[in-house]
């Protein structure tokens, strides 16, 4: 076979393995996606952040507006210190509520965003006061167990009645309304 | 008469262990010698892109119909899975991380090691067979700088282009078997793969895998043509073992990797 023919192929073989990896990364993989223009930092302080993890979505009304840059440990107040990117495209009021809410039962968890009342706008550095920690189930089944388990104390002899007083008639069960009794 | 039994069994055992200890040694020696004497390969890069033409060109036929039909098959046996959770519309992310991270540098290595590699082996048994190799040697010519660097760096430079192009093209053939022959929502296969396939974590540590295995997968072929017993016997033995020894490994390999990369 000729020396160019050669070239020719090997050329062509080189730039069709660029271009897969060009397709993997920008078809497949989430280069696109992570890069967000400009930010502004802001903080937020959470008890309990549950399964959240640095990169994880920021969203507000569903769309994502940021993304968690780091996640650090304050030894004083013994609270979790939640750092936000967000787009300098979004801006949110001073009285922002931040949640950390779980995609679907068992999805990644994000922070979602609900705007406020505030006329003066969270800017870079500021920090988020209101936030509310991630659902933790087992904490979840623990109080639901506990107050059953409390009310049925109190007042024996009625279930059905008590039951929708307590708000978890969804969760309600007769089997835990027996262990109670 | 035990004892003479018992003998000879335990001096064919201790034969056996100083010969793959003695061929992991001069295994070793080997990529040792290619790696300080393949500055020719470089400065006569032609050498070079004529080795990439024959192992990595002249492979990709095998290896883009496989990744095709594995890609296929990936995509036909994930949604049958997928479809009793009810996350049919998960079938993208499976099929891209599979490919991306296990399947595209495995399955090429392996392909590769019985395309390309036993042609490596074969060739360079059959020059040392019809002496080629001492005559370079007469001219005052290394045959490891002329002949076994240049097809060291053709396979190492062949192998992640290969394994991409698997993963990309096994893709497609899953994106052809979920999308429009199944029903899959084409928005919903594509934002899901794209959402849950990192970029470094899972593309690049691939690629990184598939470096690896193009450099085990070369240099194992390499040293058994290098090694061969110049016979047409010797020869066909050392095809074999180029294959096999290649396989485990690749296998071996992988699974090392993936424990490093899995751990951090």
């Amino acid at each position: 076979m000729e020396r160019t023919t050669i070239d020719l192929w090997v050329g062509i073989f080189v730039a069709l393995g660029f271009a897969a990896l060009l397709g993997l990364a920008m078809k497949v993989g989430n280069l696109t996606t992570s890069s967000i223009g400009q930010t502004y930092l802001v903080t937020a302080n959470f008890e309990n952040i549950g399964g959240l993890k640095p990169r994880a979505p920021v969203k507000s009304a569903g769309v994502v507006v940021g993304r968690v840059s780091e996640i650090v440990f304050d030894p004083k107040t013994y609270e979790a210190v939640v750092s936000l990117n967000i787009d300098t495209r979004y801006n949110f009021p001073k009285d922002t509520f931040a949640n950390i809410y779980t995609a679907g039962l068992l999805g990644e968890q994000y922070i979602g965003l609900e705007a406020g009342g505030d006329e003066v706008n969270l800017k870079n550095g500021d920090k988020i006061s209101q936030t509310q920690d991630a659902v933790v189930l087992e904490k979840l089944i623990s109080q639901f167990l506990y107050s059953k388990a409390t009310e049925s104390d109190d007042k024996p002899g009625k279930t059905a009645a008590t039951s929708t007083e307590s708000g978890v008639d969804a969760l309600d069960a007769s089997p835990l309304d027996k262990i109670g009794k | 008469m035990v004892l003479h039994k018992l003998k000879r069994l335990f001096s064919k055992l201790g034969a056996g262990c100083i010969n793959k200890v003695w061929r992991l040694g001069a295994g070793g020696r080997l990529f040792w010698l290619t790696l300080i004497s393949s500055g020719e390969s470089f400065r006569r890069f032609r050498l070079t892109i004529r080795e990439v033409y024959f192992t990595g060109v002249l492979s990709l036929i095998i290896i883009l119909v496989s990744a095709f039909f594995v890609g296929m098959v990936l995509a036909l046996q994930g949604y049958h899975t997928l479809q009793k959770y009810g996350s049919s519309e998960a079938i993208g992310v499976l099929v891209a991380l599979a490919l991306v991270r296990e399947l595209g540098p495995v399955v090429t290595a392996l392909l590769f090691a019985g395309r390309a590699g036993t042609a490596i082996t074969a060739e360079i048994g059959l020059m040392k067979a019809t002496e080629q190799l001492s005559a370079m040697e007469m001219m005052a010519v290394s045959p490891i700088a002329r002949v076994i660097a240049p097809r060291f760096w053709a396979g190492v430079i062949a192998m992640p282009v290969l394994a991409t192009l698997f993963s990309m093209v096994g893709i497609l053939g899953g994106y052809l078997v979920a999308v429009p022959l199944i029903g899959v929502d084409a928005g919903a296969f594509w934002s899901q793969m794209q959402a849950n396939v990192d970029w470094e974590f899972d593309i690049l540590n691939g690629v990184f895998k598939s470096v690896v295995f193009g450099v085990a997968c070369t240099m194992i072929a390499l040293f058994e043509g290098y090694d061969a017993p110049p016979t047409a016997e010797g020869v066909s033995r050392a095809t074999t073992r180029t294959v096999v020894t290649s396989s485990l490994a690749v296998l071996g390999l992988d699974f090392i990797l993936t424990s490093f990369m899995i751990a951090v």
